[in-house]
């Protein structure tokens, strides 16, 4: 099925992509309204949350160019060595903006 | 005590609106990046922003967006957004310990506004034994703002940001949640988990369909700790909240 994009049919698909969203922003919670949480469900999720990060990263990392790849390792190195959020993620944007710029 | 012992600090709710303010100027020039994106795929102006208003998930809305036509297929749509956004089912989950404690309209109402950043602060705040929800509800907000604000200035003046890659500004969702990553705790437990997590998102990047890799990576992961519990988290648990007084 196929919708047009006049300015029905884009509020239509605009819609269906807010719905599909919506689902997936409710459905972990409405299925685990469902489990009884043991500590060893706790442990699962709390390792899940911590691997969604990393899940994210890596595949950023490896599949972008150079200065996506610098971003990250200084952004690492930063938050390692001085621990403030903030600091360590301008870092990071300013290595991918000289590396690019000068790659 | 109440059914739902959850006690909902607005004044924290202020301060985790504050706390995300600088990231949110980022989310602002990413929306910017978006807007112009919408415009050049012939979307006009008001429904590129209707669309960050009621999407509000970045990744996916680029991808539908790419494939805009005088057609939109509509279940291929469907499912590149439900692939990239389906990590808001894990990190919704993950959130579940605290929500549960809060009534059930207030739950759904908060997920409304579940998205990386709020969802990363939140995570590592309850990894490091603290009960953070204002930040969803705060930090949530002024990411919401800032996604519509920047989608709104791409639109009408996206010719300004004609290379957000040139300024560093497509890493900073990656920057900042790396960040947030290494804030949280790191036991032999969560390194090892990271190391599947890593190898496993991975490979499903490489070798399964598009846009199944964090949920897979974040999976494998969950595995290690289904099957290496923390030594008694019971205690720790209660001692923590101990220290919250209540």
């Amino acid at each position: 099925m196929a919708i047009e994009t006049t300015t029905l049919g884009v509020l239509g698909l605009i819609a269906i992509m807010t719905l599909t969203t919506l689902m997936t922003r409710f459905g972990g919670v409405f299925i685990m309204s469902f489990l009884r949480i043991s500590p060893r469900i706790e442990s699962f999720i709390n390792t899940m949350a911590s691997s969604v990060l990393i899940a994210i990263i890596v595949p950023m990392a490896v599949s972008g160019d150079l200065g996506a790849l610098a971003a990250l390792v200084a952004t690492g190195v930063s938050m390692l060595v001085i621990r403030k959020p903030l600091p360590a993620i301008a870092i990071g944007l300013l290595t991918a903006a000289l590396v690019r710029y000068f790659g | 005590m109440s059914a739902y012992p959850y006690q909902f600090q607005s004044r924290n709710v202020r301060l985790e609106f504050l706390r995300l303010l600088p990231i949110s100027l980022f989310v602002v020039a990413f929306g910017a990046a978006f807007g112009l994106a919408a415009i050049q795929k012939g979307l006009s102006p008001l429904e590129a922003i209707l669309m960050s208003t009621t999407v509000f998930a970045g990744a996916s809305q680029f991808a539908a967006v790419d494939m805009w036509g005088a057609q939109v297929s509509v279940l291929p749509m469907m499912a590149v957004v439900f692939a990239i956004n389906s990590r808001h089912l894990l990190m919704g989950a993950s959130l579940y310990p605290m929500l549960k404690d809060v009534p059930t309209g207030r739950r759904y109402g908060l997920l409304l506004l579940l998205t990386d950043a709020n969802w990363a602060v939140s995570a590592q705040d309850y990894q490091n034994g603290r009960h953070n929800l204002e930040v969803i509800l705060g930090g949530g907000l002024v990411l919401w703002l800032a996604w519509i604000v920047g989608t709104a200035l791409g639109v009408y003046f996206g010719g300004l940001l004609q290379n957000p890659k040139a300024l560093g500004l497509d890493m900073v969702l990656g920057c900042f949640l790396f960040a947030m990553a290494l804030g949280g705790k790191k036991s032999p437990r969560v390194l090892v988990a990271w190391l599947v997590a890593g190898v496993a998102s991975l490979a499903a990047w490489k070798w399964l369909p598009p846009n199944m890799h964090v949920v897979v990576g974040a999976l494998a992961g969950g595995v290690i700790g289904l099957f290496w519990l923390e030594p008694k988290p019971q205690e720790k648990q209660s001692r923590a909240e101990g220290d919250h007084g209540h």
